[in-house]
């Protein structure tokens, strides 16, 4: 036991949860403006593309970061312009685009690099990894959580920047009651349409960094069908987490070790079809503990009445 | 003059839902604004609060001419609306729903200590006083109105229009709302109120505009109007005087013993209910809404589970059976939240009228559109129901219009007992007529109708006999007619 639960599974899992963390915070932000973006599977894969794609094209890793993001604010415009403008109904444009995403991923893998299945390049860099002066030096603590891609720690100030901005600032609130009752926002004058699409396009900025952490900063190599459902986990842990960015944390870590986990038990003669099934059992179980998500069959109820 | 609108004409196609319609309003003043459903009161307000944008005419505040092309507009241009359904935000707080849209802030950080103080200080001022941390899901109808209000004088209004203040609210609150409203036109804002109760605007309004079919019907000042006058000008007619035929009695068709049902923390919500209702009589039950009226309804018709009691339609015990057995024994019910349990927005007024009628209008299993077009037809035309066609979507239909083929639908079933839950709410007068009108009718035919209503000028006009509610229990019988005001107010209290 105490092999399995060692200082390396500690420290995989910070890193395994990164993805799922920035991707959920995105869809909480998306849950918090009445939107339940289904979508964040596809958005990430497309992000893990295109990090690597910017990594070819540049050879610099941070214009890939950049690059990663600029798509798939591309692809949430095209989400938001659907769902908001065109009022579509926003699981069904979500779900298109997770599909949307495993094919042009795929074909543009051909299409690019002219390989299948997976891109890898020897000279391609991944993300740096950084030591926390202090801390590094720090037994146990250190290797755990020194070490590791920039793209880490954001997620992390990020989780206290949304909660703050949610739930203190000025602006915050104003989503929180876009998303709540959009009507009477928009009676007292607020641009709910404004809200709404800059709730999606932060989670695609999101979502393009889950995406470059998972193609950049784990491994360096692009796979089809990368994103494996991290995206749906995140999905999971945004609602287990009640939309806010610190119950979202709190999902994602507990994802994350399943993660790491079910990674770890694979050196333990137990078949890999088993213990990758492990992250799904634990969603599955944590579905049963999410009950109070009334705020967003509200959100939903007035979204309708405003048609 | 505080406003004027001048020549106002708002058409959708060839529909004119104001047609050169002129309102004024003194600094000050209360100006009632009344009309059937449909008549374009409603309509003529969106335009004052910018959400709607007329075809034609002009609006002049304060001697400037404006045009505004949303709420914030009007806002800005010290105008403020109160909406029929509540514009709160049910988790916030109460000052965090009074500041929205003009927060405290310290720089970028929503500053809610600064927000609670506002509020604070706004209550005492207008003498509205409200608890600035408490959820606005927490609190009953009458304070949400009251946080609705003092919204809208927060964003600094001066004119406030109130969209049917008083439906949702208990007698107690509506008497503390008016003596609200009154108390601000002292301190010089100027209201605008729309509302189908002609008693409350003849108490509190010193102008009142009567609008019929979009146009102009009269502009009277209410000291030297009568209600009947006002009722004239908003019909077009005379109204008729319903007349009450002595009742004859017949047998019991519902008789509920010991009906109970379980509440939370020990409190029944309905505690040991017994009522008989005989054929040919109207028994009315009153009580403030939330006593455990719904409850007995929902229990007798089968909705709700009973926890002990029965309940027996015809003779026979119907406690615990189906919905639709419950029906089949003889039950119709016209039920009172009409969005919630009586129609389905998205489907057509034909499909609406059809629930319920189905199994009799079917062959082989497949509906037999002409004869189902025909009768509801007949309805729409019989009940005088204002829609577009019988393919039109409830959604867009006024409420009253909803609820009178509600009505229609369920008065059709003619079946020996019927449940008729606040059958007017929100319904004007002329509609209220009709209505009225066919519960007697079926009254007269030998029908037992058990009427719920939280008006009691209803519940006086139509029944037999008065049973009061409170706390989920029958505390007082009075007979309809000699029953006054003042005696149930008394037992609804508790007293």
């Amino acid at each position: 036991m105490d092999q399995l639960f060692d200082v390396s599974l500690f420290a995989s899992t910070l890193r395994m949860i990164t993805p799922i963390l920035l991707a959920a915070l995105g869809g909480a932000l998306c849950a918090r403006v009445g939107l339940f973006n289904v979508g964040l599977e596809g958005l990430i894969l497309i992000g893990a593309f295109s990090a690597i794609v910017g990594n070819h094209l540049t050879g610099s890793v941070w214009l890939a970061v950049l690059f990663a993001i600029v798509c798939v604010l591309v692809f949430s415009l095209l989400l938001a312009y659907m769902a908001i403008h065109l009022k579509a109904n926003v699981i069904v444009v979500g779900i298109s685009l997770n599909f949307l995403a495993l094919g042009l991923t795929t074909f543009s893998l051909r299409a690019i690099f002219n390989v299948k299945g997976a891109y890898y390049d020897k000279s391609m860099v991944g993300l740096p990894k950084w030591d926390i002066p202090l801390i590094k030096d720090i037994p146990w603590v250190g290797d755990v959580v020194s070490g590791h891609s920039p793209l880490v720690y954001l997620s992390i100030a990020l989780v206290a920047c949304l909660q703050y901005y949610l739930f203190k600032t000025v602006s915050g609130f104003r989503l929180l009651a876009a998303g709540q009752n959009p009507v009477a926002a928009r009676s007292l004058g607020i641009k709910v349409t404004h809200i709404q699409y800059g709730a999606v396009l932060m989670c695609g900025v999101l979502c393009g960094l889950a995406g470059a952490q998972l193609s950049l900063g784990q491994v360096t190599m692009f796979t089809e069908g990368m994103t494996a459902g991290r995206g749906f986990i995140a999905l999971v842990a945004t609602m287990l987490g009640q939309s806010n960015p610190l119950g979202v944390a709190g999902a994602s870590l507990l994802f994350g070790f399943m993660d790491a986990l079910s990674t770890r038990l694979q050196g333990y003669a137990l078949p890999v079809h088993f213990t990758m099934m492990l992250p799904y059992v634990v969603t599955i179980i944590a579905m049963f503990f999410f009950k109070d998500k009334s705020y967003l069959a509200e959100a939903r109820k007035a979204n309708e009445s405003s048609r | 003059m505080l406003l004027q609108m001048n020549k106002i004409t708002k058409s959708y196609g060839a529909l004119k839902a104001n047609s050169e319609v002129d309102f004024s309003l003194r600094k000050g003043e209360i100006h009632a604004l009344v009309g059937e459903n449909g008549a374009g009161k409603t309509t003529l307000m969106r335009i004052l609060y910018g959400m709607e944008t007329p075809t034609s005419g002009s609006i002049v505040v304060n001697g400037k001419q404006v045009a505004f092309h949303s709420p914030s507009d009007a806002i800005n241009s010290k105008i403020g609306m109160v909406h029929q359904h509540f514009m709160l935000f049910p988790t916030f707080t109460i000052s965090e729903n009074i500041v929205i849209g003009r927060e405290p802030a310290k720089t970028a950080r929503f500053d809610r200590k600064q927000a609670a103080l506002i509020t604070e200080q706004l209550g005492t001022s207008y003498g509205m006083p409200v608890d600035p941390w408490k959820k606005v899901e927490d609190c009953s109808l009458g304070l949400q109105q009251r946080v609705e209000i003092l919204k809208v004088l927060h964003q600094g209004a001066e004119i406030i229009i109130l969209d049917e203040p008083t439906a949702v609210l208990t007698p107690l609150e509506v008497k503390e709302l008016l003596i609200a409203i009154k108390r601000l036109a002292a301190q010089g804002k100027s209201f605008i109120l729309i509302s189908h109760k002609l008693q409350e605007i003849m108490d509190v309004a010193d102008r009142i505009t009567v609008l019929r079919d979009g146009k102009l019907s009269g502009m009277v000042n209410a000291a030297d109007t009568s209600i009947e006058e006002l009722s004239r000008m908003m019909v077009g007619r005379e109204l008729l005087d319903l007349h009450k035929e002595a009742p004859a009695r017949g047998e019991k068709v519902l008789e509920a013993v010991q009906l109970t049902i379980k509440g939370e923390h020990g409190k029944p919500k309905l505690d040991q209910v017994s009522l008989s209702v005989h054929a040919g009589e109207i028994v009315g039950i009153a009580g403030i809404s939330g006593n455990g009226q719904s409850e007995l309804l929902q229990a007798i018709s089968g909705l709700a589970p009973v926890d002990s009691g029965k309940a027996l339609l015809r003779g026979r015990d119907v406690t615990g059976k189906s919905v639709r057995s419950i029906r089949e024994q003889g039950l119709a019910h016209i039920p009172e939240d009409r969005y919630q349990w009586g129609v389905a927005k998205d489907a057509t007024v034909l499909e609406n009228g059809l629930m319920g009628h189905a199994r009799r209008y079917q062959r082989g299993g497949v509906l037999r559109g002409a004869a189902i077009r025909q009768l509801v037809s007949g309805w729409v035309e019989h009940f005088g129901i204002k829609t577009g066609s019988i393919h039109t979507k409830a959604q867009y239909l006024s409420g009253g219009n909803l609820q009178k083929l509600i009505v229609a639908r369920e008065l059709a079933q003619e079946t020996p007992f019927l449940i008729a839950a606040e059958p007017t709410r929100g319904v004007d007068i002329g509609a209220m007529e009709i209505i009225h009108g066919e519960l007697l009718k079926r009254r007269a035919d030998g029908g037992a109708i058990l009427l719920v209503s939280s008006e009691l000028t209803e519940i006086l006009k139509l029944s037999d006999r008065v049973l009061v509610m409170n706390e989920g229990r029958i505390v007082g019988e009075l007979p309809g007619l000699t029953a006054t005001e003042e005696e149930i107010s008394l037992l609804m209290a508790g007293g």
